[in-house]
């Protein structure tokens, strides 16, 4: 899967601090590898002599289809035969050694496509150009007079030469000065729905994640980590499991976790079950919702808050309302639960440190592996192997990679696969960020929204991951979705006098990136807080936004797609209720309206969901649609099941049995209609993940009347 | 040495016991197509079948089989990708990360052996693996489609 380049060429992690990268599609030293007469044309780009052409992605696929809409971009400007494109992940070291040739390999964000698609299609097009150039040297004509088709370039008298035939010739010619990027309206290859180029080994169990890795003479290690947040070893009696089956070593990894290592992971686990282990007392030991909850409570209505949003005077505006409408809400902490628990392989000797591991941002694993071995950059590979699920929480805290280095440190030469539990996996999550919300809106006589402060309460996660990126203090991601301005999340309504805050309070229980980040809970808080305005004005809640979105067309168009698509102007069936939302993130306008109904024992059932979403360019509308599909499996997951909770300093939850996510029986008919707008490029992964729950939990309010102000559902009552 | 039949092939086995299926087939035989998510029976990922039977091997003991069950993995559902499940799934382009989907086909074979015309009831009683991506629709899609080739 990975060819390899000279390492030893230049440039080690002071060109990955320093983040510039030219063009994608500098010829490398060595432009033909002679052994396979494989040709690369550039970093993006590499052509067999039987056509094969390989796209090299830099962004990781974890399920999200971003390696074959990346694909889909570079063969679109190559003008590639689709049925003979395939794919090759580079390795960070790689990308370390030729200057960071191939870019950022973080995959977060929902950056995938949008963070890239201008470089990867420039390389595209030059590798055509290169071969447009080749082939009129061959015949002596001007590449102004030939036409390519699916790989294969036709001459003025009718003459042709595939590009297998022409790519090491390619190769040696100069790389284009200006390149000419195809318009979105032409593509034939981007922008269709064409399958995932990944999908093969998913069907017979032959694709490999990097829980599967296999390395001559490997040991498996299981790990038990302080289970009381804050609480470090204080002893472990290792003797009383070295005798059981394959047992070879027992060790403590840091200071707060002990590792088993045996032959096979089963056996490491069953010894690490039974090994006793003392842990200290730790400051957190009595630590309890309550007090969370107060913490929480107390930030309300604290005098103190970083601003981040502010128009007008929201204080006169509620002096002067006719009608004041007041609520709080709670978002609790959510863990990522990918199907594929954390693990990392990796192999040490005095010289040399691989890890294979299952990663959203390979290169900040080949930091942490230099770390942790000790070892120089360039000393350090990491191999991205496929994950199991990815949605954020493996694109910080690489602590997995951490362990698993530091255990095969010990053994040198030794290959050593770590894996979390399931229990270790959700108790060491880096959980959605915890926060609680006071709205308070002003109402005037005909009902119109004269002012609203929005007051979020609650955890950062930047204050905790990456406190470099705070800006005097105040964390400028809270605000997600809730920005005056920017083309990343617009808050989308006009209202003259406007606050939004937020009061920065910091349990300690770790916070993650979590799919759709600050914007699950801005959303949730907002758009159903916009239905209760809506409500107390006696306005239908479609109505009722649009009237404040005059400002803002593109964020209007999404939610009056899914009112139409849901058929808002026309009554329901008998029993079932409707509700709306929209919100943007990520660069991407969504909107969606679900129709939900409540029997009399308060089951809810939700019958059908209408999504909406403008991001500006479509790479694969099909594989939009699964993201759309997803997002509503993932989101309303969270609305209705979701908790992660605290009790005497250690997380409650220690699988899928406590913390339950949707299945088949829950999961309703999702419509997606794409309606890109052009022009900008949003993400796709992420948006409509946010407007899962607000549209549900709105119809919920229709159909019963109970507003639900607290997540998870499953914590309220519908019929009572 | 405990003695077990994986698809069609006998293999000896050095495990104690009490080892869980799932890990015998993914550590002793080396088949690792079925995935470890839970331990405890509720996410379905290490779904085989075992006589024909839907079967989530994390529950099941080595103790617990004789060398004459049948046990069936992803790898051995169908010898060149071509079971009605697996051609469904293709068409739909139903996996996403693809973790959960060794299970869910297995689980969906399983299905329509013993109910080739599921209806979306039918499928949303039987289906009840996890799939944190969200594949849910495609996989009832998928059903749908596998039924008619079947
Ligand atoms: S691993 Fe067996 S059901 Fe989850
Ligand atoms: S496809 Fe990722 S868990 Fe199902």
């Amino acid at each position: 899967m990975t060819r390899h380049f000279s390492l030893t060429r230049r440039g080690f992690l002071a060109s990955v601090a320093a983040g510039g990268f030219a063009l994608g599609f500098r010829i490398p030293a060595a432009a033909q590898d002679a052994a396979t007469a494989t040709t690369e044309l550039n970093a993006w780009v590499v052509i067999h002599p039987d056509d094969t052409v390989v796209i090299r992605v830099a962004r990781i696929e974890m399920g999200q289809g971003t390696l074959t809409g990346l694909a889909q971009l570079v063969a679109e400007e190559l003008d590639a035969d689709w049925e003979k494109v395939t794919w090759e992940y580079p390795t960070p070291g790689q990308n370390v050694a030729r200057d960071r040739v191939w870019g950022a390999f973080g995959t977060y964000g929902s950056q995938g496509i949008r963070a890239s698609q201008q470089y990867v299609r420039e390389g595209g097009a030059a590798a055509r150009a290169m071969l447009l150039q080749a082939a009129a040297n061959r015949w002596g004509v001007d590449p102004a007079t030939l036409t390519v088709s699916k790989g294969v370039i036709s001459g003025p008298d009718g003459q042709t030469l595939r590009y297998g035939e022409l790519a090491a010739e390619a190769a040696q010619v100069a790389v284009p000065a200006e390149i000419q990027l195809k318009d979105p309206s032409t593509w034939t290859i981007a922008g269709q729905p064409v399958k995932r180029l990944d999908t093969m080994g998913k069907l017979d169990g032959s694709q490999i994640y990097a829980i599967d890795m296999k390395l001559p003479g490997m040991v498996s290690a299981a790990i038990r980590q302080a289970p009381v947040m804050g609480s470090t070893v204080a002893s472990f009696d290792a003797e009383a499991v070295m005798g059981m089956p394959g047992v070879q070593k027992v060790l403590q990894i840091d200071n707060d976790a002990v590792a088993v290592v045996a032959d096979t992971w089963w056996r490491a686990k069953t010894a690490l079950d039974a090994l006793q282990i003392e842990w200290t007392e730790s400051e957190h030991a009595n630590l309890s919702m309550a007090d969370i909850h107060a913490m929480l409570d107390e930030g309300l209505r604290s005098e103190d808050a970083f601003v981040g949003t502010q128009a007008g005077d929201v204080s006169a505006a509620v002096q002067n309302a006719a009608n004041v409408v007041e609520a709080e809400y709670y978002f609790p902490w959510q863990h990522h639960a990918t199907m594929e628990p954390m693990n990392a392989t990796a192999l040490v000797t005095a010289d040399r440190c691989e890890v294979w591991v299952a990663t959203q941002d390979a290169e900040a694993e080949l930091a942490v592996a230099s770390e942790a071995s000790g070892l120089e950059i360039p000393q350090c590979e990491v191999y991205r192997v496929h994950l199991g699920g990815g949605f954020g929480r493996r694109a910080s805290s690489h602590e997995y990679t951490r362990q698993a280095v530091l255990i095969a440190k010990e053994m040198p030469g030794t290959p050593v696969k770590l894996i979390w539990s399931r229990e270790e996996d959700m108790i060491h999550g880096t959980f959605h960020p915890i926060t609680k919300a006071r709205m308070v809106g002003a109402l005037d006589d005909q009902g119109n929204l004269t002012g609203l402060h929005m007051r979020i309460s609650g955890q950062s996660i930047l204050a905790n991951l990456m406190p470099f990126m705070l800006e005097e203090g105040k964390d400028p991601f809270t605000f997600q979705g809730l920005n005056p301005d920017g083309e990343e999340g617009q808050f989308g309504y006009t209202v003259p006098n406007l606050l939004i805050d937020h009061a920065m309070r910091n349990p300690p229980v770790r916070p993650g990136f979590w799919r759709g980040v600050n914007n699950n809970q801005n959303a949730f808080y907002l758009e159903t807080f916009m239905d209760e305005l809506a409500h107390a004005a006696g306005r239908d809640p479609l109505e009722f936004r649009r009237a404040h979105m005059a400002n803002h067309p593109r964020h209007l168009a999404v939610l009056e797609a899914a009112a139409e698509g849901i058929g808002w102007d026309t009554p329901p069936p008998d029993g079932v209720f409707r509700g709306l939302c929209q919100h943007m993130g990520y660069g991407s306008y969504v909107a969606a309206a679900a129709e939900v109904s409540v029997d009399d024992r308060g089951q809810l059932t939700i019958h059908r969901i209408v999504a909406a979403t403008d991001p500006g360019n479509v790479v694969n509308p099909q594989q939009i649609e699964a993201q759309i599909e997803g997002s509503f499996a993932m989101g309303l997951s969270a609305a209705l099941h979701g908790e992660i909770t605290v009790e005497g300093g250690r997380i409650q939850q220690e699988n899928y049995d406590t913390y339950p996510v949707i299945t088949m029986w829950e999961m309703p008919a999702v419509e997606s209609l794409i309606r890109p707008s052009g022009g900008f490029w949003g993400g796709v992964g992420e948006p409509t993940i946010f407007v899962a729950a607000p549209a549900v939990l709105n119809a919920v309010f229709a159909a019963t009347g109970k507003r639900i102000r607290q997540l998870p559902l499953d914590s309220n009552s519908l019929r009572s | 040495m405990p003695r077990i039949t994986v698809n069609g092939t006998v293999h000896d086995v050095d495990a104690e016991p009490e080892t869980p299926l799932l890990w015998v087939l993914r550590e002793q035989i080396g088949l690792t197509g079925t995935k470890y998510g839970c331990g405890i029976a509720v996410c379905g990922a290490c779904t085989v079948h075992i006589g024909g039977m839907a079967t989530r091997s994390c529950q099941v003991q080595l103790q617990d089989i004789t060398p004459e069950d049948e046990i069936t993995t992803i790898e051995g559902l169908s010898p060149d990708r071509t079971h009605p499940v697996q051609q469904a799934w293709l068409e739909v382009d139903v996996p996403q990360c693809g973790y959960c989907q060794s299970g869910q086909i297995m689980a969906a074979a399983a299905l329509l052996a013993n109910n080739p015309n599921p209806t979306d009831e039918d499928i949303a009683a039987e289906m009840t693996n996890i799939c944190r991506c969200g594949t849910y629709n495609r996989i009832r899609a998928g059903i749908k489609r596998a039924s008619e080739l079947l």
